[in-house]
Formats: structure tokens, sequence, C-alpha cells
């Protein structure tokens, strides 16, 4: 693995995201402009901000990236040009670890500019340290892309793949804890959850954000998040056959 | 750089089957360095197949194609051969400059390559424009100043001059007889009877059969016709004759 391609790589998406400014203004502003909607859509009910907001904390990176991630490579399967980086020398794990790298910097940024609103004027109160909601965050943003560069590949279209949010990541959100509670949930939904990655990021943040004790299960929330990107990429390495029929 | 003697190219036997139907039929061919060769055919013939087979891009079903001495596809080969696709695969929302860049510094090349390549195309004055709003000619340009980068020592062309009006057809003719002087193997596919006489070595591909090899003269002769369109259609018919 060479790291100028890895570069490179992550350089050319940053630039073509940086020529759209739409996107770019969508990823950044968007998730704030929500958490400021819950923030006072709930305004007599400071409680429902307080269990929800460090969810959406998490989860807006998620989403975020898995849309923009799948549309990325799609495009690049369907331009043609993934077909001309495999006759160049870039390895399938340089391409990957750029779109991981590109990506995963937008959602620092977009993780960072969401959690100094929700907490600075929208004044919500995390018992637990910053760096803890913000390190969940980051996971699931990866996550979000490493699933997105994968599912990407079982679309022909950009309709397609903009179906995918709903297919596969509504479901998660529904799972994972944020509208119920799991153990209220029918029994076969109950363990459905304990096999998607973001009921652990949820739970994570939950914890945290109640100033639990970070050990125990936030460990392995932690660990179950972080194995699980690598495992999507692997998944997404699968899927980039250079080789067609 | 290969040496004369040894073709740069080899593909023995090759058959390519897609969805049951056979694509390429039993193709064996030696393509030496230093020529300009030349895949002709009509449009369904297979020269697409073949090419992303010497690339390494095509599943193929049985028989063996070395390019340089390697197997097709292999990674070592990809900062020694240039391939231009049909449909110009660039990034649409990046510059000129801003394509050329990512992928000379994917082959290992310095930002001087760039300027050079750009000069040997003739798109110097777009450099700054982005390529979704070129025109289709432009962009086959850029797609090959791209080819160009990492100084092949194989490049292979599908189609590059369609749309190209004749001056700039006529430079980038140029362009390839110096590089195949230079050493290079440059293989070229057209359904362009004109430009087959450029061409050192043909190949006639019909339905995915070798149906002629050789210089445009000697099919000439084989065929006994005065241009190469009539000598195509002759072979071909001759080659229909034999299978009946």
């Amino acid at each position: 693995m060479k790291g100028r391609r890895v570069l490179a790589t992550a350089g050319r998406l940053l630039v073509e995201i940086r020529h759209d400014p739409r996107t770019l203004v969508m990823v950044m502003v968007v998730p704030s402009v929500l958490m400021t909607l819950l923030r006072y859509a709930f305004s007599g009910q400071r409680a429902v901000f307080q269990h929800s907001g460090p969810a959406v904390l998490a989860l807006f990176p998620f989403t975020a990236m898995f849309v923009v991630a799948s549309i990325s490579m799609l495009r690049e399967r369907t331009g043609g040009t993934l077909e001309r980086l495999f006759t160049s020398p870039l390895r399938n794990s340089e391409l990957l670890g750029g779109y991981s790298l590109a990506f995963g910097s937008l959602a620092v940024v977009q993780a960072g500019l969401t959690a100094s609103i929700a907490l600075g004027p929208l004044g919500l109160d995390v018992a637990g340290p910053l760096w803890a909601i913000l390190g969940m965050a980051l996971l699931s943003s990866l996550l979000g892309s490493s699933l997105g560069l994968f599912l990407s590949a079982f679309a022909r279209t950009e309709f397609q793949a903009v179906q995918f949010l709903p297919a596969f990541v509504l479901p998660q959100l529904l799972l994972c804890g944020l509208f119920v509670p799991r153990d209220s949930m029918a029994a076969v939904l109950h363990w459905i959850s304990w096999a998607l990655p973001l009921t652990y990021a949820l739970d994570g943040v939950s914890r945290v954000s109640q100033g639990a004790n970070l050990s125990g299960y936030f460990v392995r929330d932690l660990v179950v998040l972080a194995s699980s990107v690598p495992a999507a990429v692997v998944a997404g390495a699968l899927t980039l056959r250079r080789r067609t029929p | 750089m290969a040496s004369p003697d040894r073709p740069g190219i080899a593909i023995t036997d090759l058959l390519v089957r897609r969805r049951g139907s056979v694509v390429l039929d039993e193709v064996s061919l030696d393509i030496p360095a230093g020529v300009i060769f030349g895949l002709l055919g009509p449009s369904g013939s297979g020269k697409t197949t073949l090419m992303r087979a010497m690339m390494g891009l095509q599943r193929i079903t049985s028989g063996s194609i070395s390019v340089l001495g390697a197997e097709a596809g292999d990674r070592r080969l990809g900062s020694k051969v240039g391939y231009m696709p049909q449909a110009a695969a660039l990034y649409g929302d990046l510059t000129v400059l801003e394509n050329l860049r990512y992928f000379a510094r994917l082959v290992n090349q310095p930002r001087a390559r760039v300027a050079e390549v750009l000069e040997e195309v003739d798109m110097v004055p777009f450099t700054k424009a982005r390529v979704d709003r070129l025109s289709g000619g432009q962009r086959a340009r850029v797609s090959l100043a791209v080819a160009l980068l990492p100084r092949p020592e194989v490049l292979i062309l599908d189609e590059p001059t369609v749309g190209l009006d004749p001056l700039l057809r006529e430079r980038l003719w140029g362009e390839f007889r110096a590089k195949a002087s230079a050493g290079a193997t440059v293989i070229v596919s057209s359904h362009v009877m004109e430009e087959a006489s450029r061409c050192d070595e043909l190949v006639l591909l019909r339905e995915g059969r070798v149906v002629a090899a050789g210089s445009p003269a000697s099919l000439l002769e084989r065929a006994g016709a005065s241009d190469l369109n009539a000598a195509f259609i002759a072979l071909v018919q001759q080659a229909e004759r034999e299978a009946a």
C-alpha cells in the first residue's frame, strides 16, 4: 500500500466535492439545521432533546457519508473511471483507503460542526467526555461510507443507490433503539437489532451522554463498531472486480 | 523495450464467451513492438472485447495473452501500458488539469509530464476547463493524454480518432507513428477503412473471428482489390465461401 496513491485518491475526491458546493453545504449544514429543528420541535420537552440529541450526533454522519460514498463509487463504476483505475498501478486497498480518508475527514468536520452547535447554542448536556461522542460519530461515519461503497456494487443507477437509504439505513435507524427502547420490541426484532452495527453506535453515545462508566459495555460498543468498519471495507473490496464477463 | 523479434503482445487461442455466445473465437495474434497495429471490423465484431482482454479487464474463457512477457492484467504492467477506452472515462466535475494530475500521481509521473501530454494532444488552451463542459472530441483528446502519461511501451487505443476534425486526426496519427518508431507497440481500433492504410499491420475481425491479417499491401494483393474497403468485402466473402 502506497501512501502517495491513497493521498492522491483522497485529494481527488475532496476536489470533486469542492467543485460541487451544493453537496458540500448539504453535508455540512443540514445536520446542524436538523439538530436545531429537533431542539425547538421539542421546546417544551428538554428531556427528549437530551435523550435523542447525542444519538442524532452519531447517526447523521453515518447516513450522510453512506449516501455520498455510494453515489461517488457508483459514478466511478458507471463512468468507466473505475476500469481506468484498474489498468493503473492503484490497488483496491489504496482506492478504498483514499475513499475512507476523504469521507472520514469530511465526517470529522461535519460531526465537529454539529457537535459545537448542539453543545453550544442549543444547550445539549453531555455528562461524559466529548471525545467519546466525537469518536463514536467518526466511527459511524466511516461505517456509513464503507457500507455505501459496498452497496454501490448492487446499484445500476443513481436512483437505485438512493433507494438503498430507505432500504438499508432506515431499518437500522428504526431498530437501533432511538425511537423505541430495544427491550420493548418484538423478540425477533430485538435479536436482529443485535446484529446491526448502528445499535452499538447508539448504545455507545447514550452511555457517554448519561455519564456512564466508559468501560465494559462502552468498550464492547467501540470494539463492535470499530471491527464492522474493516469488515465492510473487505466486503467492498470483494465487489471491486477487475475482470468483468 | 521489447526487441523486434520478441512480440509486444502474443495472443494464443483466445476464446471469450459471454452468456453462452462466443464473442471471440480462437483468436491468435502476434503483435510486434515498433509497429502500428490496426484492429478493423464493424461494430460488434469483438474489437473492444479483444482490447479489454489485452488490458486484463475481460474475463476470458480459454487461451492466453502475454503483454511484454507478462500475463495480461499483471499489476506491474500498470505503468507500462496506456489504455484509452472507447468512452472517455474521466472525472466530469474536475478540470482537465485536475484529471491529469490525479492520473499522473497514480503512475508516478511528475507534474511536468502533464504539461507535455497536454501539448501532445493539443489541449493546452483547455487546461482549466471542466471536463463535463468539453465537446466529445476534446474529451477524447484528454482521455488519450491520460493514456500517454506513463510513456507507455504499449498503447491500446479504442477508436481514438472518432469525432475529431481531419487536421487533428492527422496530428494524432503523427503522434502514434512517432511512438511506434520509438519502439512502442501501438494498437488502434477503427471501423474507418481510410485509417487502415496508415497502419503497418492489420487484422480484420468479423463476428469474433480473424478474417484476415497482414500488411495493408498484402491484404490488397490477396483480395485483388484497389482499396481496403473493397479488399475487406472480398476477404469476408472469400472466408464465407471457405466456411460453407
